[in-house]
């Protein structure tokens, strides 16, 4: 199979025509503006990249796009005309397709039975299963899939396959516009190549792709114009041949840092180690050495999939570490389950507070004491004392201890999740996304509290995807890349200098 | 280079598997063969017409209803009503035919039309209000106790003698009930794999987001599976007709739903819907059957008996949540660990992986099709 170059099959007349125009686009949720006045373009035939730091409005600019979200304003033109998809299937109808990252395949049916679900076609009344296998067999041979067989089932496929699996059913719908979300975040290298030379051959059909990605490299190999978003409006839209890395990289970020972040309380210094992991690993992390000291804010940064998460589940036992030590203050730890965890004096905030933090229907006094009944019920009465004066000092706004905490509000929430913890007295502490949909004033709440548990010697592991905040707070940063540690930066470093390990992109130098 | 990245992405599955329906077949041969030594070990003979008629049987009744049951299952519902309903059908379809022959085809069209409107109203209300298909079917089933118990003391109804050939009729060693219920079954294995709607079940059991947003009615669907599953409870109904010869309100207390449950779980459809079928819901109605007509034979303690057949259960789907654990296993980014590796230090990154991550060294990313996928 020689697919010709993404440079050959480019170009050309093709390109010149619009397909979509989107103009002034906003969309709030809930009070809050995640898009204001984006414009964007696609043409036939072009890989039009979108970028942009995450929170930046990419997923939802796309997924306007696919018909998921309304558009509060603005208007989106399809060959001149004017569309609303109030549903993902008048998009598909459309010709407009969307592969989102969250596969939208069912993994117990075949690829045939995937790609023509839902249409299946008939003869005299019944599905015929021969046609539809040689017409999704005819759809792969097009594009040259030839190993793939349409009926294997999904679930026997690479990551790799199922994402093909997911654009031929989008291109059998005859797709003039396919948006991808990440294509290659859950892709090993070989399996990249694979995705880009089917994209070299959609783009000789004159299909104009979406390409939603973090990845630089991609964004130059693959892509002929790129659009920059940041917190939520358009920064430009230019050539990616006109354009360097480290421009695209200031594109991105390159803000000033605000003076949001409260200073370090006098008499913080670091002390000795409290967390010590030495070449941990798992299926999902590699080569992981990291230490964590008392006083001391260590961030984990990198990009979605990186490996930030993981390694606060493999700390706490979830996901364990099955490579590698970890030894806490000193001694050797084995961490095989949150339980054990908790009694070696670690705590984990996690990400995703209404599954993983709080049990909603129960009550804020509940809610905090839940740790501390769980794993020491004997001396959780006396240690439970602490709990009313850590929520006022934490200015927790409820209407009393019996509150159910499905009524708070997110910052409210997430002050009871960190008096759960606190209650504990960890001497680590692994705050994964700790201001993730909170307010302003609680947020400045957690980074005081930050800063006040540093200063108590309490050794902080912050996980973040917030770059200013990444930046504003950490004593040191540790950047990850597919799962293994790409660098360690000091505290004040730049957004770039993160980004650029993040990507693989060294700033300013040649690409890789 | 290209080709190897092909063939690689392509490569299925190294350890080969059985596939879950004929894994149940071959435990059905197990059950059989095992019973039949142990049959024979007390001196008796498993596989003799009489006891395989027997089991035949016993297996048309839970057969029908089972069938049913698949359909639901399928789609992510279940119902709980089935055993109310083949009540219900008994009685309506005897009183109906009032022991005249020429009224057989009206019994048989009031227990279709009155079941299938049944399920009509079970399948609306999960689709439509959204109420939880255990809560829909449980309170169905007490609505219609309700009604039989007030309506009917005992049994009603007449059923003439020609419809009683249903039940008792053999043809060589096979009852006709069981005949007709292979038939049944043969339907639903053809259902499944021919029509649009059989191949939306398994859309709407495997996940009714990606259902409906490839366009599929997911509500039509839900309806159809539960109109088709009380018709077959239905059809049971009239075959305990057949078998006592008169309507009978008492056969709700047999426990028909949870066995039917049983054996289309024992034959390999995923509770959680999406996965299965009919060839395999048959196998489980058989052995079910065959352990009954074991226990039986050697005259098992009935209590005992039940306790036996709760194991199998139990035991038949952990194997398959076993192989399902092992199914979803995540992608592993990394190879080299086992399933239990510990964090001591004898444990290297380099360690060679083994053969149930991937194939790389430990060094190089692998691709995730490992076997375990």
């Amino acid at each position: 199979m020689t697919a010709s170059t993404p440079e050959a099959a480019g170009g050309g007349a093709a390109v010149s025509t619009h397909l979509l125009r989107m103009r002034g686009i906003s969309k709030s949720f809930l009070g809050v503006r995640v898009l204001h006045g984006v414009d964007l373009d696609l043409r036939a035939g072009e890989v039009h990249a979108l970028v942009g730091e995450n929170g930046a409005g990419k997923s939802t600019l796309m997924k306007i796009l696919a018909g998921v979200h309304q558009a509060d304003s603005g208007t989106v033109e399809l060959d001149g005309a004017a569309v609303a998809f109030e549903h993902p299937l008048q998009a598909q109808q459309a010709r407009v397709s969307t592969v989102f990252q969250e596969f939208n395949l069912l993994p117990d049916r075949t690829v045939a039975e995937n790609v023509f679900l839902g249409r299946e076609p008939r003869t005299r009344g019944m599905v015929d299963a021969r046609r539809m296998n040689a017409d999704t067999a005819q759809l792969l041979a097009d594009l040259g899939l030839t190993w793939l067989t349409p009926q294997a089932p999904v679930r026997s496929l690479s990551v790799a396959g199922q994402q093909i699996v997911e654009i031929v059913k989008a291109l059998s719908y005859d797709a003039r516009i396919i948006s991808m979300d990440e294509p290659t975040a859950a892709l090993a290298d070989e399996e990249v190549d694979l995705l880009y030379r089917l994209i070299a051959r959609l783009r000789e059909r004159g299909v104009a792709i979406l390409y939603v990605s973090h990845r630089l490299k991609e964004i130059f190999d693959l892509c002929d114009r790129v659009t920059v978003l940041k917190d939520g409006a358009l920064v430009d839209t230019v050539d990616t041949a006109t354009l360097r890395p480290d421009e695209l990289v200031r594109m991105m970020v390159g803000r000033p840092i605000s003076s949001f972040f409260p200073d370090k309380l006098p008499g913080t210094a670091p002390g000795d180690v409290r967390l010590r992991v030495t070449g941990g690993g798992n299926d999902q992390l590699d080569g992981i050495d990291l230490e964590v000291r008392a006083g001391e804010i260590t961030c984990l940064a990198g990009l979605q999939g990186s490996g930030r998460t993981e390694i606060a589940h493999a700390l706490f036992g979830i996901a364990r570490f099955t490579r590698g030590t970890v030894q806490v203050d000193g001694r050797t730890v084995r961490l095989r389950s949150p339980r054990q965890a908790v009694r070696t004096g670690l705590a984990l905030v996690t990400e995703d507070r209404k599954a993983e933090g709080l049990a909603l229907n129960q009550s804020v006094a509940a809610n905090a004491r839940l740790v501390l009944d769980a794993v020491d019920p004997r001396r959780a009465a006396a240690r439970a004392r602490r709990i009313p004066g850590l929520l006022s000092s934490l200015d927790l706004v409820a209407r009393g201890p019996d509150q159910e905490v499905r009524f708070l509000s997110g910052g409210n929430q997430q002050k009871v999740v960190l008096a759960k913890w606190l209650a504990t007295e960890p001497s680590v502490i692994v705050l994964d996304e700790p201001t993730r949909g909170i307010d302003v004033g609680a947020k400045h709440r957690v980074y005081t509290l930050m800063r006040e548990l540093a200063a108590d010697g309490v050794a902080i592991l912050m996980v973040s995807s917030e770059l200013p905040e990444v930046i504003g707070m950490a004593d040191r940063v540790i950047v990850l890349r597919d799962g293994r540690i790409a660098g360690e930066l000091p505290g004040g470093t730049t957004e770039e200098a993160v980004m650029a390990l993040a990507t693989g992109q060294v700033p300013g130098g040649p690409m890789s | 280079m290209s080709t190897t990245v092909d063939t690689a992405t392509a490569m299925p599955s190294r350890r080969r598997r059985l596939g879950t329906t004929e894994l149940v077949y071959m435990a059905l041969l197990g059950v059989v063969v095992i019973g039949a030594v142990i049959v024979a070990i007390s001196g008796g003979n498993l596989l003799s017409t009489a006891n395989t008629v027997e089991m035949l049987s016993r297996s048309s009744l839970l057969g029908f209803v089972a069938l049913g049951q698949t359909f639901v299952i399928l789609c992510r519902s279940l119902d709980l009503s089935v055993g109310y309903v083949m009540a219900l059908s008994s009685l309506i379809g005897a009183t109906t035919m009032a022991g005249d022959p020429a009224r057989i085809p009206l019994g048989i069209a009031a227990v279709v039309l009155v079941a299938g409107g049944i399920g009509l109203a079970n399948g609306l209300i999960i689709a439509v209000l959204k109420v939880n298909p255990f809560i829909t079917t449980l309170g169905m089933g007490l609505i219609i106790k309700g009604y039989l118990d007030t309506r009917y003391k005992g049994p009603a109804g007449a059923v003439p003698e020609a419809f009683r050939q249903f039940g008792y009729t053999r043809i060589g060693f096979v009852p006709l009930s069981a005949a007709v219920m292979l038939l049944a079954m043969a339907a639903g294995i053809a259902y499944l794999r021919t029509s649009r709607t059989g191949y939306h079940m398994y859309a709407v059991g495997g996940s009714e987001d990606v259902a409906r947003l490839s366009g599929i009615r997911t509500g039509r669907v839900m309806i159809t599976a539960h109109v088709l599953c009380s018709i077959a409870a239905g059809v049971a109904g009239l075959l305990i007709a057949a078998r006592f010869g008169t309507g009978s309100a008492l056969v709700y207390s047999s426990g028909y739903e949870l066995d039917s449950i049983a054996a289309v779980v024992l034959g390999g459809t995923f509770l959680m819907g999406g996965r299965g079928g009919v060839a395999g819901t048959l196998a489980g109605v058989l052995i079910l059957a065959e352990l009954d007509t074991v226990f039986n034979v050697l005259q098992v303690d009935p209590f005992f008996k039940e306790v036996l057949r709760g194991v199998v259960i139990i035991a038949a789907v952990a194997i398959y949540a076993r192989r399902q654990v092992e199914r979803r296993a995540t992608r592993a980014r990394f190879g080299g660990d086992g399933d239990d590796g510990g964090t001591g230090p004898g444990r290297a990154p380099d360690r060679p992986p083994d053969s149930t991550a991937g194939g790389a060294d430990g060094d190089q990313v692998v691709a995730g099709h490992g076997g375990d996928r």
